[in-house]
């Protein structure tokens, strides 16, 4: 009788250690992930700062006021977003017909192209940068903004047709003969019914696709530099010329449009629709 | 109205059919019934223009429509499922094509009340097709694929993917549709007993030929080859000598205790089915399935003997 009264005591202690035990092992992965991050965020605020002493000594807008007026930052920002957004519309404009095709019809080479495709990406990028720039010298494309466009298009397009024609593999046939059926031409089809059921996985190829873009920087340091400058190339010199609390205040730059990406993206195609787009592919 | 001829389409494993030769009157319903891979899909696919063919013509009202792509045939499709886009509420799946048509708005609206109360779904114009159930979505395919008032109505397999009793009843509205508005339909099925409940005429198909072609009490009581009779309903089927094999359906037996009818033999088992008892019977040439009535079953026993006689039956020859 005594022994039932006095267990319920016992099990809980037992059961608050395993607990225990498993909160300090998610703390612990918690600030190993998060920790440097965090770290980042404080320096970025920190008016002066001294290694090895963990905390600033003084917090202030100070380094944000400075890096803004460097003169390449303002155009670097720019570049960033101006390469992310033509080389991600160009690779869309491109790639989507290319996807679908690869999606859809059974033509000679189809698995040919879809190798050679694969096989551009499979290698070490420095490689296809180097070939690239010798071939750009000849041309002239060095330091030119199409040349750096093709760099960043390099992966977007890769994005835009991977995923997009697992998008459109997924889209059943029969949605698409049903429109036939009814009057509707191919292209009218393609459009009302095939894009917007793999619209999921496109949206999320999209996002891949400009994120992608934005972190781009061998190459884009290799063919245009010193004529065009992105974030990411910028932050090599920034890192070597100035202070870490300067890094840090260009590393929260870099990470800001990420972020506002992804709450746009979960705002207005919402998480299931994104979840959906993970699983197309 | 609408006539297949020596129409053959071959795929590029060996499959699919050649040289057939059919035709639809307009307001009948005809069935292609078969096992999968029999070539029913086909046939059905190259009338609605998803496939091309090999060799032959495509008739509807005289005009020919093999070189007509699918949205400029006078036919239209329901499929086993994805018929309904999922972006879309019931009201726009079933205007798109109206609104391809041109039809103004008002006429529009009217045509697809009408439609949705004809179907049964009245009031479900602005549901998704995500929200409604399997039967649900079957019947708004029906009513789009009906709206766009087609000379011939093509079915695949519309009901395999749904429960038997909603199956039941939409086999019975749907013929109730069928011959209230007098449109021709070509069903195809891999269901005899709903091949035989739905149709007008009944096509009998096997590895891409047509065994046989008739109404369903044809094909039932007179099959013309040894795979019709044992595709459809039940039968017995009895080796005898000099290659000839003797078929009779278990309606058509006779059970009777001792001995002198058309063949002797021993009860094997009595199962209760429901409204009848199937009596199955231990003979030379093999097993025979009899159904017999309650009141015979309680005077039979496993290991009687009993004669069997036959009513209605066919022979056919082994090659």
């Amino acid at each position: 009788m005594s022994q039932t009264v006095v267990r319920p005591p016992q099990i809980r202690r037992a059961l608050g250690k395993k607990r225990a035990g498993g909160l300090a092992i998610l703390f612990a992965f918690m600030l190993f992930f998060y920790g440097p991050l965090l770290y980042m965020f404080i320096l970025a605020f920190a008016n002066s700062y001294n290694f090895p002493a963990i905390m600033p000594n003084e917090f202030g807008f100070m380094w944000w006021d400075y890096v803004f007026k460097q003169p390449n930052t303002l155009v670097s920002i720019t570049n960033s977003f101006l390469f992310a957004v033509c080389s991600t519309a160009l690779s869309f404009v491109i790639c989507i017909p290319a996807a679908y095709a690869l999606a859809r019809f059974q033509f000679t080479g189809r698995k040919l192209v879809m190798f050679l495709f694969l096989l551009g990406n499979a290698f070490p990028k420095i490689g296809m940068y180097t070939s690239m720039g010798i071939i750009f010298y000849k041309v002239g494309l060095m330091g030119t903004f199409m040349g750096v466009l093709l760099i960043h298009m390099l992966g977007t397009m890769m994005q835009m047709i991977w995923l997009p024609a697992g998008a459109f593999r997924s889209v059943p046939r029969h949605l698409e003969e049903a429109a036939r059926d009814a009057g509707a031409g191919p292209l009218r089809t393609f459009f009302k019914v095939t894009l917007p059921v793999a619209w999921p996985g496109i949206a999320v190829a999209l996002l891949y696709a400009f994120i992608g873009s934005l972190g781009e920087s061998v190459g884009t340091l290799f063919v245009g530099l010193p004529q065009w400058r992105t974030m990411m190339t910028e932050m090599y010199g920034v890192i070597l010329d100035f202070p870490a609390t300067a890094g840090a205040v260009f590393a929260l730059l870099l990470i800001i449009p990420n972020f506002v990406l992804l709450l746009l993206m979960r705002k207005y195609i919402g998480a299931e629709t994104m979840a959906k787009g993970f699983k197309m592919s | 109205m609408l006539e297949i001829i020596n129409m053959t389409k071959l795929y590029k494993t060996g499959d699919g059919v050649k040289d057939i030769n059919l035709t639809i009157r307009e307001g009948e319903l005809v069935t292609l019934l078969g096992p999968s891979g029999c070539g029913k899909t086909t046939i059905l696919r190259t009338i609605g223009g998803f496939l091309n063919v090999d060799g032959g013509d495509i008739r509807i009202a005289g005009q020919s429509i093999i070189h007509l792509p699918p949205e400029k045939r006078p036919t239209s499709m329901v499929f086993q499922a994805y018929n309904l886009w999922p972006h879309m509420r019931v009201f726009d799946n079933l205007e798109f094509g109206l609104k391809l048509r041109k039809i103004p708005r008002a006429e529009r609206a009217r045509r697809i009340s009408e439609m949705m109360a004809l179907v049964k779904m009245s009031g479900m114009e602005k549901k998704y097709p995500g929200q409604m159930s399997g039967g649900q979505q079957q019947r708004i395919a029906i009513a789009r694929a009906l709206l766009l008032e087609p000379q011939v109505l093509l079915l695949d397999e519309p009901f395999s993917a749904l429960d038997a009793k909603i199956r039941q009843q939409m086999r019975e509205e749907l013929r109730k549709i069928q011959t209230d508005l007098n449109i021709t339909v070509a069903f195809v099925t891999h269901d005899q007993e709903e091949a035989m409940a739905l149709s007008d005429r009944v096509v009998v198909m096997n590895k891409g030929n047509i065994e046989q072609e008739g109404s369903p009490q044809d094909i039932y009581h007179r099959p013309q080859s040894r795979y019709v009779a044992d595709f459809i309903g039940e039968m017995n089927f009895l080796q005898m000598p000099d290659k000839k094999v003797l078929a009779v359906r278990p309606e058509h037996v006779e059970v009777s205790p001792g001995s002198g009818g058309d063949l002797d033999g021993y009860v094997r088992t009595i199962m209760m089915l429901g409204h009848y008892i199937e009596m199955t019977v231990d003979t030379d040439h093999g097993i025979v399935k009899a159904f017999i009535s309650d009141e015979q079953a309680q005077s039979f026993g496993r290991g009687d003997a009993v004669t069997l006689r036959f009513g209605r039956k066919q022979e056919y020859t082994t090659p």
